[in-house]
C-alpha cells in the first residue's frame, strides 16, 4: 500500500481512449463527466462543437484582450495623429483645422483593428504555448487525421481502471490504454 | 428533432468522405510530385513575372517617364491595375470571413484558396503605388516614424496616406488569418510527412499544434473575432481606395457613390477571380468532390448578386449627373459612354453587367465551361471599369486646350503582365506546397460520424 501511494506521489496516470467518430467522442466525454472523472483532455482532428459543454469548459475570455488592446490601439492613435498634426509640426493642409477629428478616423479604425487582431492572436498562441519549432506531444498520431482521443486522468484512489475501462468500451472506445508520464519535478 | 436527417440540403462534399480519406485526397496534391502541367504553367507565369520584373527595373532606372501619363492624364494604367488587384483580394476576405459570420458551410471548400488568392492580389497591388511613388527606395517615408526631417510626420488628412494604413493593415491581417487557419493543417502534415525539409518545415510552423480541445476552444474564438474584425476592414478598404478619388475634385470622381460602388465592384471581381482560379483547380488537382456544382452555384449567385449592385451604380452614377444639374458631371458621362473612350466603357458594361446574366438558369451554373468563359468575361470587364473611371475623368479637363489622350507604352503593358506572373507564380506555389483545401474546416462539415446522419 505504502508503495503505491509512493507511486501515486511521483508519477501521473492517465487513461487514453480513442474513438472514430464525433459522436461517440461526445456521448463519452459527456458521460465521463456525469461519473465525476476528471477530463484531462479531448484531443480531436477538428473543433468538434458540443466538446465545451461535455467537458464543462468555461468560454474563452480572448474578447477581453480583443476588445481591450482594440481600445488601447484607437486611443493611442487618435492621440498620435492629434499630437503629430496639431501639437509637434502643425501644418496647414487646405486650411483644414489642426485637429481634423473627422479626417483621422479612417487611420484610427485601422489601427485599431490591426492591434486588436494581433493581440488576440499573439494571447492565443502564448496563452496556450504554440511556438514556432515547438515539438508536438501527441495522444495518438493520429489525432491530427481521423482519431478522437478522450484522457482521463487517475486522480484518486478510488479510481477502478478495470470499470472505467469498460465502461468507455461501451461508450464505443476503439482502445483504451494506461499512459503514465513521470512527474518533472 | 435534431436527429431527423436533413432532406432539404445536398450533402456539401460528396463521396460519402471520413476524415481520414479528406487527409488523404487534400494531402495527395502536396505529397505527390508536380505534373507536367504544373510544370508548364509556372514556366509561362515565371516568364511573365521575369518580363514583369525587367520592366519594372527598366522604369526605376530610368523613370516613370516611361509610361505614356502626361500633364493631363497623371494617373491611368498604374493605378488601374492598383485599384484591379486590390480588388480582387477583397474575394477572400469575403469567403473568410463575412461567409463565416453568416455560418455559410460551403466557404470551408473555397476559403483556403481564396485567402491565399488575397494575400497574393494584395502583394500585387502593392507593387503599383510603390513604383509611381517615382522613388520607390522613400517608401519608408509613408510610416510615422521619427525621423531627421523635422521631424516631419505624414499629413494624417491625406487619403493617400489612409490608403497606406489601409492596404498594409489589410496584408497583414489577411495573412494572419490564412497562418491562424492553417495551423491544424500543418500539423496534419508534420504527423504525416516522411523525414524531410517538407516535415521539418511544417513541424516549425504548426507550433507545437495536438488538437487539444482546449486549445481548440479558444482556436475558434479567436477565428471568430478576426473574422469580426476582418469584416468591416474589408469594407474599409476599398472605400478608402475610393477615397483616393472621391475627395478629389473631378467630375465623374467626386461622388458619395464611390466607396459603395468600389466595394461591390471589388467583391464582384473578386468573386470572378476566384471561381477562374477554382474551376482550373478542381480540375487539374482532382478536388471535384471538394469543390462540387453546390459551391461553384453559390457564388455564381454571388455574381449575380454583386454584378447586380455594379450595375445598380453605374445606372447612378448617369441619374446622379443628370439630377446635380452640373454641366461638368454631365459632360464627364456622356463622354465616358460616347466620347473617345466609349470603347473601354461599353466593353465594361458588355462584360460586367450583361455577360453574369446567363447565370441566373440553372443549366448555365452548371456548366463549368459556361461559368469560367463568364468569369474570364469579369475579370476583363472589371479592369476596365477601373481604367474608364480614371482616365475618362482625367482626360478632358476643365480647360479644353488642356485636353489629350492616353496610350500605354509598352512599359506600362509588360508591368502588368508581369503583376499576373507574379500572381500565378505564387499561387501555383502555394497549390504545390500547402493544402489548397482546409481539412481541419471540410472535417467539420462532413456528415460522417455527426448527430445529424
Amino acid at each position: 500500500m505504502a508503495e503505491r501511494i509512493n507511486r501515486l506521489a511521483s508519477n501521473r496516470r492517465f487513461l487514453l481512449a480513442i474513438f472514430s467518430s464525433e459522436n461517440d467522442i461526445l456521448a463519452a466525454t459527456a458521460d465521463a463527466r456525469d461519473r465525476g472523472l476528471s477530463i484531462a483532455d479531448v484531443y480531436t482532428p477538428y473543433a468538434v462543437h458540443g466538446l465545451d459543454k461535455a467537458m464543462d469548459l468555461r468560454p474563452s475570455r480572448l474578447p477581453w484582450v480583443c476588445f481591450a488592446l482594440g481600445f488601447a490601439g484607437a486611443g493611442f492613435k487618435v492621440w498620435f495623429e492629434f499630437w503629430t498634426s496639431a501639437t509637434d509640426w502643425p501644418i496647414n493642409v487646405g486650411g483644414k483645422p489642426w485637429n481634423s477629428l473627422p479626417a483621422f478616423f479612417p487611420v484610427t479604425f485601422e489601427v485599431m483593428v490591426l492591434f486588436a487582431s494581433l493581440s488576440t492572436v499573439a494571447a492565443f498562441l502564448l496563452g496556450r504555448g504554440l511556438l514556432p519549432g515547438r515539438r508536438a506531444k501527441l495522444a495518438s498520431p493520429g489525432v491530427t487525421d481521423n482519431e478522437f482521443a478522450l484522457v482521463i486522468e487517475e486522480t484518486d484512489a478510488t479510481f477502478c481502471l478495470d470499470e472505467v475501462t469498460a465502461r468507455l468500451r461501451v461508450m464505443g472506445a476503439t482502445s483504451v490504454e494506461e499512459r503514465v508520464e513521470q512527474e518533472s519535478v | 428533432m435534431a436527429s431527423m436527417p436533413s432532406t432539404i440540403h445536398s450533402p456539401l462534399i460528396l463521396g460519402d468522405k471520413n476524415p481520414s480519406d479528406v487527409t488523404n485526397d487534400i494531402c495527395a496534391s502536396v505529397e505527390r510530385g508536380p505534373s507536367l502541367s504544373w510544370w508548364v504553367a509556372i514556366s509561362i507565369s515565371s516568364s511573365m513575372l521575369l518580363l514583369g520584373l525587367i520592366s519594372v527595373a527598366y522604369q526605376i532606372m530610368t523613370g516613370i517617364g516611361t509610361w505614356g501619363l502626361n500633364n493631363t492624364v497623371g494617373w491611368a494604367f498604374d493605378i488601374t491595375n492598383f485599384v484591379f488587384w486590390v480588388g480582387i483580394g477583397h474575394a477572400g476576405t469575403l469567403i473568410s470571413a463575412v461567409l463565416f459570420l453568416f455560418r455559410q458551410k460551403w466557404r470551408t471548400s473555397v476559403n483556403r484558396a481564396a485567402e491565399a488568392m488575397t494575400i497574393i492580389a494584395v502583394m500585387c497591388a502593392g507593387i503599383f503605388p510603390l513604383i509611381h511613388m517615382g522613388r520607390p527606395w522613400l517608401a519608408h517615408w509613408m510610416a510615422p516614424y521619427p525621423n531627421t526631417r523635422g521631424p516631419l510626420w505624414i499629413n494624417f488628412r491625406s487619403p493617400l496616406v489612409w490608403d497606406f494604413f489601409a492596404i498594409s493593415t489589410y496584408f497583414t491581417i489577411s495573412f494572419v488569418f490564412w497562418y491562424v487557419g492553417m495551423i491544424p493543417d500543418l500539423a496534419t502534415l508534420r504527423d504525416r510527412l516522411k523525414a524531410g525539409w517538407r516535415k521539418t518545415t511544417a513541424g516549425f510552423l504548426s507550433l507545437g499544434w495536438n488538437g487539444s480541445f482546449r486549445t481548440w476552444l479558444h482556436y475558434e474564438t479567436v477565428y471568430l473575432l478576426l473574422a469580426g474584425l476582418a469584416t468591416p476592414l474589408v469594407l474599409s478598404v476599398h472605400t478608402i481606395v475610393s477615397w483616393d478619388f472621391a475627395t478629389s475634385v473631378i467630375p465623374g470622381w467626386h461622388t458619395t457613390l464611390l466607396p459603395p460602388y468600389f466595394v461591390a465592384g471589388a467583391i464582384f471581381s473578386g468573386m470572378s477571380m476566384v471561381l477562374t482560379l477554382m474551376l482550373i483547380a478542381r480540375k487539374t488537382m482532382r478536388l471535384e468532390d471538394y469543390i462540387t456544382e453546390q459551391h461553384v452555384g453559390a457564388m455564381c449567385k454571388m455574381l449575380i448578386a454583386t454584378g447586380g449592385m455594379v450595375a445598380m451604380a453605374y445606372l447612378t452614377e448617369f441619374v446622379t449627373a443628370l439630377y446635380s444639374n452640373s454641366p461638368y458631371e454631365q459632360f464627364a458621362f456622356m463622354n465616358r459612354a460616347f466620347g473617345p473612350f466609349s470603347w473601354a466603357y461599353w466593353i465594361m458594361v458588355g462584360c460586367n453587367i450583361l455577360s453574369p446574366q446567363i447565370l441566373w438558369f440553372k443549366r448555365a451554373r452548371s456548366n463549368m465551361l459556361v461559368v469560367f468563359v463568364v468569369t474570364i468575361f469579369i475579370n476583363i470587364g472589371m479592369w476596365f471599369e477601373r481604367f474608364v473611371i480614371i482616365v475618362t475623368s482625367l482626360h478632358r479637363d476643365y480647360l479644353p486646350s488642356n485636353w489629350t489622350g492616353y496610350s500605354p507604352t509598352w512599359i506600362e503593358i509588360a508591368t502588368l503582365v508581369g503583376s499576373f506572373g507574379l500572381f500565378l507564380t505564387l499561387f501555383l506555389m502555394f497549390c504545390r506546397f500547402i493544402p489548397v483545401i482546409a481539412m481541419a474546416e471540410v472535417k467539420g462539415v462532413l456528415s460522417h460520424g455527426r448527430k445529424n446522419q
